[in-house]
């Protein structure tokens, strides 16, 4: 605990000069790589189409592929993928860490063995889900969900082993134990780890996705990838690893929404 | 109609200026702690033994000690926080229980959730059948008593050191404990702010009446507070045998108390050669 801190109000709100000062910030270095990009495409003409096409040749892709409604099913399958797997391996994941985190017993149980399975790679399961699961929808979940399990299992866990055993005690010297004393202190102390280890997890469902797709699939953003590769398509190749891009970054930044509402709220 | 009830407080005639009075936040029923030969040991090493005295309702009881010497082993055997101690303890006629709800601790540190509010960290130590507008009226009374009126919306972090210890505090007098165990609530304070938390629990106890024992190891702040002061220490001979009581002093005259008196004076260089420590 901390023991002693000067009282002050908040430090005074840094006047925003622009509305949306922040995102133009942040928009100007991916403009500046397009820029960039387009200059040594197009003017400078340093590559040739089939090495590195041209920015408005990949948004042409894109909008090629709007026409006939297949990029919208690519993504919208990817996305379901990455939530689906998301979804299940995270709940897994809170599920376990905080039973393994909150009782002695089934940590010296089950700690041991879920150690062991961590330290397997997780793309070394591809094999095996392969013969059991095959690779249809199930597998391609079943596989990110294991991506996105660990990292959130692993934060849930060990905050909860580490929330302040001063807090706790005082929580019990005031009557409180069992649910109530997980609600009002346990919980509420592990919440900045526990989003660390979401966001993280949710990186990692991206990857597995991408890792599945490029396995075996028939639609998808990873199956973009592999198929514009077989076809020489530079052009949709770039394109799918931009919208991998901007996909990856929109998820995070909804779950970094409901961070920071949980953190005011908790933290 | 013959005299009046026997729990009813002396009430002066009406047209007394009655907001002069504290108004008493808490009137618990204070009630006495009987230790019989209370001992402790951590894996065959003896902390304490043979603690014996009783502690009356309502009164303050200083515990001081060196460091190490089991002041706080004893405070947590009261509060229910340790059951691991030997001998009997009674609270009021009762034996202690695990975090036993008759008492309220306040921790050396403030031990307050980071999470909540002042207010909300207050609401911690309300009784839990407490109703929801009769718990709001004792916050709002707890926040005015140690001042925190105007800071109960603010974070634990976003107040000083002094007054999380005032909140912690608060807290503890929430429940109406019959008996608060403080354990060196004031260590972690600058001098200054110790002296205006000294003054506040003394009001504290005017308006509430409730039985205190007080861990501390600084002896002013003992002989200021207290109404009796137990000295616990380990015998010169042999340090492994445990602590015990030492000597068990009545604090002469009535708070608040002069610092500069002559009894004092003596009683307090008395204690410092309990301590082990010369006065000069």
């Amino acid at each position: 605990m901390t023991t002693t801190l000067a009282t002050q109000s908040a430090p005074p709100r840094r006047a925003k000069s622009l509305p949306g000062g922040r995102i133009l910030i942040g928009a100007a270095v991916p403009l500046l790589i397009v820029g960039v990009w387009w200059l040594v495409t197009g003017p400078l003409n340093l590559f040739t189409a089939t090495q590195l096409p041209a920015p408005q040749s990949v948004i042409e892709a894109g909008v090629g592929l709007l026409d006939g409604g297949a990029l919208f099913a690519h993504v919208g399958v990817s996305v379901q993928r990455v939530l689906l797997g998301f979804l299940f391996g995270a709940a897994a994941g809170l599920l376990l860490g905080s039973l393994l985190g909150l009782s002695r017993i089934a940590d010296g149980l089950l700690h041991p063995t879920v150690g062991a399975f961590r330290a397997v790679p997780s793309l070394a399961w591809v094999p095996l889900i392969l013969l059991w699961v095959g690779i249809g929808e199930d597998g391609k979940v079943l596989l990110i969900a294991i991506g996105a399990f660990f990292p959130v299992f692993t934060s849930v866990h060990s905050a909860l082993r580490h929330v302040d055993p001063h807090l706790v005690e005082a929580g019990r010297a005031f009557g409180y134990h069992g649910t109530r004393l997980l609600t009002a202190v346990q919980l509420p102390a592990v919440v900045p780890p526990v989003f660390s280890g979401l966001r993280l997890a949710l990186a990692q469902s991206w990857l597995f996705l991408v890792a599945a797709e490029l396995l075996a699939s028939s639609e998808g953003l990873g199956f973009l990838l592999i198929e514009s590769q077989n076809n020489g398509r530079v052009d949709r190749l770039l394109l799918a690893i931009v919208l991998l891009a901007i996909l990856g970054k929109i998820t995070d930044a909804l779950l970094g929404v409901i961070e920071r509402k949980a953190l005011k709220t908790w933290a | 109609m013959t005299s009046a009830p026997a729990l009813e407080q002396p009430v002066s005639t009406a047209e007394s200026a009655e907001p002069e009075l504290p108004t008493p936040v808490v009137a618990p029923e204070s009630l006495s702690v009987k230790f019989n030969d209370v001992g402790r040991a951590f894996g065959g090493r003896t902390v304490l033994r043979n603690v014996t005295m009783t502690v009356n309702p309502g009164e303050v009881v200083a515990i001081l000690g060196a460091s190490g010497c089991g002041k706080s082993t004893l405070l947590r055997a009261v509060g229910g926080l340790d059951v691991g101690f030997t001998g009997e303890l009674l609270i009021g006629d009762r034996a202690v229980s695990r975090y036993d709800e008759r008492t309220a601790v306040g921790f050396q540190e403030p031990r307050l959730l980071p999470w909540r509010s002042i207010r909300r960290n207050i609401e911690l130590g309300l009784p839990r059948d407490l109703e929801k507008s009769a718990g709001k009226a004792r916050v709002d009374e707890l926040l005015d008593l140690v001042g925190l009126s105007d800071r109960a919306h603010l974070r634990p972090r976003e107040i000083s050191g002094g007054m999380a210890q005032r909140a912690s505090l608060a807290r503890a007098l929430a429940r109406q404990p019959g008996v608060l165990l403080l354990d060196e609530p004031f260590g972690a304070l600058d001098a200054l702010t110790r002296l205006k938390m000294q003054d506040l629990l003394m009001d504290v106890h005017a308006s509430t009446g409730t039985t205190v024992l007080l861990v501390t190891h600084d002896v002013n702040e003992a002989m200021q507070l207290a109404d009796r002061i137990l000295l616990l220490g380990c015998p010169d001979s042999d340090p492994a045998e445990g602590a015990t009581v030492k000597s068990l002093v009545t604090v002469p005259g009535t708070r608040p108390r002069n610092r500069a008196s002559q009894d004092l004076a003596r009683l307090g260089s008395q204690l410092y050669a309990g301590l082990g420590v010369d006065s000069h």
